[in-house]
């Protein structure tokens, strides 16, 4: 069987993902869809929060992957610094975009939630807060992957980033269990909980989160594609440079 | 077809706009990179190719 970081070689990267992304864009597309208009068009009102309920799946995907993808960052970032492996790295710079991407819907549709329920669209609540700050976070990791010229040091100083903003992290995952206060509920859905959301909204989560994480798999995949490409002609312009003078 | 999201409308449709903008601007930024740097490495490769 080949080893996981042969997968990874450059070329051999290129090849199986070349491959794999017209599926993946097919499936993650249909699931994505499907999880968005089963929530929109075919679920009921919440006796509670009425029509708002909807926003569920946005919001609870979208902050499920912000936290999730800078864990995958994390994981990339270390492999990076134990072992130099450069489609690590890309992969991590390549994750970074969407991050912020996620983590930006999770705060607006969560701000525009809690008007209607909290009454107001934000707060400075522990959960929130710590979004906020990761959110911030993932902007720093990109400005620092655009200020430092040299890849292999851009590499190295975010991936020191990506380790200390691990904490927040992890602190928006349980920044409720830790503090206890704020306005911002406990995790809606839970794989050790006894029971979760009713089964008529619980279903069409779960297809949308499919379809959330097929997505940012499609889509990092796609990236990092192009940052092995962006290398690859940094490299040659460099070599005409030198032969040039 | 449309459901009937009562005095939430707003609420509803303007978190689904902006999630779906979001995205699509995300998407729509990764494939011209994705057609750029494709165009870009096949020309310099080109170059190399013919001195």
């Amino acid at each position: 069987m080949a080893s996981i970081w042969e997968w990874a070689n450059p070329r051999k990267f290129m090849a199986w993902t070349d491959r794999a992304l017209p599926l993946l864009s097919v499936l993650s597309a249909c699931l994505f869809g499907a999880g968005l208009v089963w929530g929109f068009f075919f679920t009921p009102d919440d006796y509670r929060q009425g029509a708002t309920v909807k926003i569920f799946y946005l919001h609870v995907p979208s902050a499920m992957m912000a936290i999730n993808i800078w864990g995958m960052m994390l994981v990339t970032s270390l492999i990076w610094i134990v072992r130099r492996h450069h489609v690590s790295a890309l992969a991590a710079k390549s994750a970074a975009a969407i991050g912020m991407t996620m983590t930006l819907i999770a705060l607006i549709t969560g701000a525009i939630w809690g008007k209607p329920m909290w009454g107001t669209y934000w707060e400075w609540d522990p959960r929130l807060t710590s979004f906020l700050i990761l959110l911030l976070f993932y902007i720093g990791y990109m400005a620092l992957w655009e200020a430092v010229e040299n890849p292999d040091t851009a590499a190295d100083l975010t991936s020191v980033l990506c380790l200390v903003g691990s904490v927040f992290a992890l602190l928006s995952r349980y920044a409720v269990n830790f503090w206890n206060q704020g306005l911002h509920q406990g995790a809606s859905l839970s794989l050790d909980a006894q029971e979760n959301v009713a089964d008529v909204y619980w279903y069409p989560a779960l297809v949308a989160i499919a379809g959330f994480m097929l997505l940012f798999v499609t889509l990092v995949l796609l990236r990092t594609r192009t940052e092995i490409r962006a290398r690859r002609l940094h490299a040659l312009e460099m070599r005409e440079r030198v032969q040039g003078q | 077809m449309m459901p009937d999201l009562g005095k939430y409308a707003g609420d509803v449709l303007a978190a689904y706009g902006i999630t779906i903008l979001l995205l699509a601007g995300l998407i729509w930024r990764s494939l011209a990179r994705s057609v750029k740097m494709k165009r870009l490495l096949k020309q310099a490769e080109e170059r190399r190719t013919n001195g």
